[in-house]
């Protein structure tokens, strides 16, 4: 194993713990998207992105910008921007409580460093990054915009709305990446309103599609590496990324179940013991 | 009594588009946005100035408002237009998350709201947008009364850092607020000074309130007029000024009474100053095909009904 992707599978390993930590302590919020996305946001913030943790600015010029769409999965999100920087570690404590700036759904309401604008209710974040991606273009600044989504999220209307505009103006400054898990609240996809042939609807809309296991750091590292060189001809770039709901957490693997629910003290146990503690606890 | 001569006739929406053309000019940070409804919104000008600066968005409004949030990302000021429904009840979520809760300035400029959009019916008609609009905590209302005030708030929305819903209508409509009136969101003009009631009126009924206040004055009642082009945040110290020399408040707007400028205004009065009140507004009822004239007459509210509602309110006090 590469020297760097023991490293980021440390961190990862870490976020994991901060995940269900996070949600047992408050009995609420949504572990088994988290879990599922850690190894992504591991790679996007630790190795892609072009950013400054230190010194936060809403604008970000010069610097790429991340949009999550699907906010409910703000426990990994708030674990990987406390620990490459944003704001201290020990915040993740206040998840979901009251006069938090962690809120249940990320926002720029509480003015958390990191956060540029508020999700949760689905679908709008493609939107929001398209018009971002726009302005650089504007300001002729080179940064690039990415953005994630839940696949059940795509049954929304707007990111279609999102996606033929993006296309059809030759948005080719943003990468998109679906979180592939095949599950949402209700059970699986297929069995809600199955999303049918995605990687021919996103290119039947316009963009240029390439698939990643999101629980292989080398696969995600030189995905993530091709998407960044697919920009700026003309097509937005969109990432289906595979992966498992519950990911790192053997009983909350392979079923939706988990998607919006917390581990009792037992299950916490549990599934701390199957996450090693690399960075220390918050 | 102070009297206003009509400068001439003009739709709103005009005011709009020319406001707009100027800021094109003297603001390189304000960007334009529309959903298929550039000839509608006077936004040619504007799109053939600045193609770089103009984004047709097609008929997908939700797009449009997340788009618009996006772009002041990167610093610019974005100015949203389609017709009022879609910038409101369409896309009332978007607003709310991406816009108002990400406090984002977008300024969301609306046109043919109410009734005198006229023929093509109720779908068009919103009656309810400025109800919507002002709940939204972080959200400024604005709704003026002609094309230089129009004007003269697009221009000011743009200085004005926040969330702004800018409301105005299609029909041609007489212009009588001086070019050169300073236009101040928030602050409330005292068009016309009176001792007996108070006419506190927005949008289109703002001329209507000048007629009726005109006929009540050979009538023997001295009636005050204000004009509320700002809903929210609304200028309590002008109302509770007016209703305290007057003892009573008449509301004249084109929307439903739910939700609109007489009930800001209600709930003023009620906490600080109770007084009669009386309200010209729709009664919870949807529009329908017609002549702006023919559908302001049936919904009640033209000139007679101010009339009514001051003669009504000053038997109460």
């Amino acid at each position: 194993m590469h020297e760097q992707t023991k490293e980021l599978q440390d961190f990862a390993s870490q976020v994991r713990r901060d995940i269900v930590r996070m949600v047992h302590a408050v009995q609420s919020g949504h572990p088994g998207g988290s879990l599922g996305c850690a190894d992504y946001f591991t790679c996007l913030y630790k190795r892609i992105l072009n950013h400054n943790p230190s010194d936060f600015k809403m604008d970000g010029i010069g610097e790429d910008l991340f949009f999550l769409s699907n906010g409910h999965i703000s426990p990994v999100f708030y674990s990987v921007l406390a620990r490459v920087g944003y704001f201290p570690v020990d915040e993740l404590k206040t998840f979901r409580k009251l006069n938090s700036r962690l809120q249940g759904h990320p926002t720029t309401h509480e003015g958390l460093p990191g956060v540029r604008i508020a999700s949760g209710s689905l679908g709008q974040g493609l939107s929001v990054a398209v018009g971002s991606a726009l302005a650089k273009k504007l300001n002729n600044d080179k940064g690039l915009v990415y953005t994630l989504h839940g696949d059940g999220e795509i049954q929304e209307g707007q990111i279609w709305e999102a996606a033929m505009y993006a296309a059809g103006n030759k948005v080719d400054n943003i990468i998109s990446t679906i979180d592939y898990n095949h599950k949402q609240i209700d059970g699986d996809i297929d069995d809600v309103l199955p999303l049918g042939d995605l990687r021919a609807k996103w290119e039947a809309f316009g963009w240029l599609v390439i698939e990643m296991n999101g629980h292989d750091m080398e696969d995600i590292l030189s995905t993530m590496a091709e998407a960044k060189s697919l920009t700026g001809h003309g097509k937005p770039v969109m990432i289906i990324m595979k992966t498992e709901m519950g990911q790192g957490v053997d009983f909350m693997m392979g079923t939706h179940k988990w998607h919006g629910s917390p581990p009792n003290d037992d299950q916490l146990a549990s599934a701390l013991g199957q996450l090693k503690e690399t960075l220390g606890d918050y | 009594m102070k009297e206003y001569p009509v400068l001439g006739n003009k739709d709103t929406r005009s005011g709009f588009g020319d406001g707009l053309t100027e800021l094109g000019k003297k603001n390189d940070k304000v960007v334009a946005l529309c959903a298929d409804l550039i000839g509608s919104l006077k936004m040619g000008d504007f799109k053939n100035n600045h193609p770089d600066r103009f984004f047709q968005v097609g008929i997908a409004e939700a797009n449009m408002m997340g788009i618009a949030a996006g772009l002041t990302i990167g610093g610019k000021i974005p100015f949203t237009g389609t017709f009022a429904n879609f910038s409101t009840s369409r896309v009332y979520d978007q607003i709310r998350q991406s816009i108002a809760y990400s406090d984002k300035n977008v300024k969301i400029c609306a046109s043919h709201a109410g009734l005198t959009l006229g023929e093509d019916g109720a779908t068009h008609q919103v009656l309810e947008d400025i109800g919507m609009m002002k709940m939204l905590p972080n959200m400024t209302v604005i709704n003026p009364c002609d094309y230089n005030q129009t004007k003269a708030a697009t221009l000011a929305i743009a200085d004005h850092h926040g969330p702004v819903y800018l409301r105005f209508g299609r029909p041609s409509v007489p212009i009588f607020i001086p070019e050169d009136m300073p236009f101040e969101i928030g602050k409330a003009i005292k068009l016309v000074e009176g001792t007996d009631v108070s006419i506190f009126a927005t949008g289109h009924l703002v001329w209507k309130a000048l007629e009726a206040a005109k006929e009540l004055s050979e009538k023997g009642i001295s009636a005050e007029v204000i004009n509320i082009h700002t809903i929210k945040p609304l200028d309590e110290i002008a109302v509770l000024e007016s209703v305290s020399r007057t003892g009573c408040a008449v509301s004249a707007e084109e929307h439903q009474i739910a939700g609109g400028l007489g009930e800001s205004i209600a709930q003023v009065l009620s906490r600080k100053k109770p007084a009669p009140m009386e309200f010209v507004a729709v009664d919870d009822k949807f529009g329908e095909s017609g002549t702006p004239d023919e559908l302001m007459e049936k919904y009640g509210l033209s000139t007679s009904n101010i009339i009514e509602a001051a003669q009504n309110v000053l038997k109460r006090k």
